[in-house]
């Protein structure tokens, strides 16, 4: 085990995987960054740093600075992947998805299906997202929900560096496209992952807490918000089951509704506005295949139907908090 | 490239192959038979198969959502892309793709495609993709081929294809078929530049040819100058093809676009296999007789694709929910 920060840990898997797999390369704005430039190759190192020393050791044919043609990036992913590569494309801002919506929904997600499964289209798209530094409205979402409606791709989102070292592997040896969300605000988090070989299978929750009284489904960084919120509701008492699915497609239903059995109360902590979200997907499926064991309506803790506001205050006005995650979890609790 | 007996043969049979298999589709659509969209290929033969003659099956197509003929002249199995049109489940992509979605990896055909404008980003991919591979053995690169219409030389994805193509060096080229119309749209109204499509990959740095899209010999020999010079390394080009398209932008489009008496002046001096039978027949490489038993069977070959297809066994309702992913 060592300790490390999500970033590190995406960066170092990219290492890994690129060394072990020729077949694997990189893609996007600015991964290598400076190309063109008196500054030279690796100025930049990718404006997120995961990418950082990938061009010096496996050079431009591997890491590929791109124009900024997000249709361009993903269509020539997709491509390379028909011809037997397995392309990482770096969305810098998974906003950008509005740029390259077509290669991703109905190119990259529907080659297995339209073409009989005669190929696979193993491309990794990481797209970096979410509220929290400011960013504004189109630079901050976080649309893993629009791409988990598609069928044809996966989507992972890690929240710890031990996922993302996991989920990132996972994808990058499967065979099926993965949209990879990493939150631009879990980068500098550190936790201890596993050395050497370390996947983690798409479709298994990470039960984060157990607890018994309440469920709590949080998605990408909301997990760290819920856990706030419980340590808080463990001083009166409360004790609250919290999951991360990890991967919203495949969603690991059996994880969420086995607590519900045993609980009876559910919050959804998501992220985004509440309408068509992930909040609004787990809670119809608990109604649906649970609806007997449920105590109390079931709860969503959501951003408003709005875009996402760029002052610190609005900004944080806008995003869920641990205390309204508190407030919904003693709500759920006054039903009989 | 000198052409031998055997080459103008093999060309003639996929042209004639396109022709066929595309004027009994007309035909076999009125039935009702055939579900979907169609959109034939009639009029482009002497294009694609211009282009893919001299393609093998490492050098990767990318098509559009009038690729018919790009199947053919890129090799497919005629009759399992009948089974294909008519929905069944042995059909080159199990029913699943249809005439917009025919696809065959395993001989460089990465698929048609129902968007107009999305393949160019992924033939570039693909010459990615051989650009890490490097030359064979014979010293050349594999080729990605993108081919476009008037239609898709508007949109951006065009755009950023070329220039992504010129700034990474790669060997992507742009086939770019001039058919005269973007559905129902003049290419003169539609493409800005005066209709000149070659003139705007000229302008993002590449080397580019025209030529008659309506002559195999035409397009034939600028594409050996075009692969000579990005298989050699020399980086992305582009070619325009100019073409006619015989039929409609898809089958039942009444065409009330078209000119006094254009589609029998098109067809009457613009037809691809004429102008490959004028051309062959003096030069006295090949006889009339040859390519007329060509003609016969072309003809039973595409009798056969649908009569298999036509009895060729249904989907089943369980066969949806197959191969969404390789592993979920």
């Amino acid at each position: 085990m060592a300790v490390m920060t999500v970033r590190e840990a995406i960066n170092r898997t990219l290492h890994d995987e690129m060394e072990r797999d020729p077949n694997i390369f990189v893609l996007g704005e600015d991964v290598a960054g400076g190309a063109g430039t008196e500054g030279g190759q690796e100025a930049i190192g990718g404006i997120w740093g995961t990418t950082e020393g990938l061009i010096g050791k496996f050079g431009p044919k591997r890491v590929i600075d791109t124009p900024i043609s997000e249709s361009a990036i993903i269509g020539a992913a997709a491509g390379a992947a028909l011809a037997g590569k397995r392309p990482v494309a770096e969305l810098m801002f998974a906003d950008f998805i509005g740029v390259c919506a077509d290669q991703l929904i109905n190119q990259i997600a529907k080659f297995r299906y339209m073409f009989g499964g005669n190929t696979s289209c193993p491309v990794v798209v990481r797209l970096i997202y979410g509220a929290g530094m400011n960013a504004a409205a189109q630079h901050s979402q976080a649309f893993y929900n629009l791409l988990t409606a598609v069928p044809g791709l996966k989507v992972a989102l890690p929240t710890t560096p031990a996922d993302a070292k996991g989920l990132l592997t996972e994808a990058l040896r499967g065979d099926d496209p993965v949209m990879f969300f990493e939150h631009k605000a879990l980068y500098s988090r550190k936790g201890e992952v596993p050395d050497g070989d370390h996947r983690v299978p798409f479709g298994h929750a990470r039960m984060v807490r157990e607890g018994g009284d309440v469920t709590i489904v949080a998605l990408g960084r909301m997990v760290s918000f819920a856990e706030k919120a419980v340590d808080g509701l463990a001083a009166e008492g409360i004790g609250c089951d919290v999951i991360d699915p990890r991967t919203t497609s495949p969603l690991d239903e059996e994880a969420i509704l086995d607590s519900v059995e045993q609980t009876g109360r559910l919050v959804v902590v998501d992220e985004s506005p509440p309408r068509c979200s992930m909040a609004a997907d787990i809670v119809a499926i608990v109604t649906e295949k649970a609806f007997s064991c449920l105590k109390a309506p079931p709860r969503m803790v959501t951003a408003p139907h709005t875009p996402i506001p760029f002052s610190r205050e609005l900004e944080r006005a806008w995003l869920p908090s641990p205390e309204r995650i508190a407030k919904a979890v003693q709500e759920t609790l006054r039903w009989g | 490239m000198q052409l031998s007996r055997e080459n103008l043969l093999a060309a003639y049979r996929r042209m004639a192959t396109i022709r066929q298999f595309e004027e009994r589709l007309h035909e076999e659509i009125k039935t009702g038979e055939i579900p979907g969209f169609t959109h034939l290929y009639c009029g482009q033969e002497a294009a694609a198969v211009g282009v893919c003659s001299h393609l093998d099956d490492a050098d990767m197509i990318v098509s559009t959502h009038r690729g018919h003929g790009h199947c053919i002249a890129k090799g497919c199995d005629v009759i399992a892309m009948m089974k294909e049109i008519y929905g069944k489940r042995d059909g080159l992509c199990k029913g699943r793709g249809g005439s917009m979605h025919i696809a065959d990896i395993s001989i460089g055909m990465l698929g048609a495609n129902g968007i107009v404008g999305a393949g160019a980003p992924q033939a570039v991919g693909a010459a990615i993709a051989s650009s890490q591979d490097g030359p064979d053995e014979r010293g050349r690169l594999k080729v990605a081929i993108a081919f476009s219409g008037d239609g898709a030389c508007n949109q951006g994805t065009t755009f950023e294809a070329m220039n992504m193509a010129v700034v990474l060096q790669v060997p992507a080229i742009f086939v770019f078929e001039n058919n005269h119309y973007s559905e129902h749209t003049g290419y003169r109204y539609a493409v800005g530049t005066g209709g000149d499509i070659a003139s705007r990959a000229e302008a993002f740095g590449m080397k580019v040819w025209r030529a008659d899209g309506c002559d195999f010999f035409a397009t034939q020999a600028a594409m050996a100058e075009l692969l000579d010079h990005v298989r050699s390394g020399g980086g992305p080009a582009a070619i325009e093809l100019d073409t006619e398209r015989f039929y409609g932008h898809f089958e039942g489009d009444p065409q009330r676009y078209r000119g006094p008496g254009e589609i029998d002046r098109i067809r009457a001096t613009r037809d691809a296999i004429a102008i490959f039978r004028d051309r062959a027949l003096p030069a006295g490489l090949v006889t009339a007789g040859e390519l007329d038993a060509i003609d016969v069977e072309v003809s039973a070959l595409i009798d056969q694709a649908v009569v298999e297809a036509r009895s060729a066994p249904k989907s089943q309702p369980e066969d949806v929910l197959e191969d969404v992913y390789a592993e979920y």
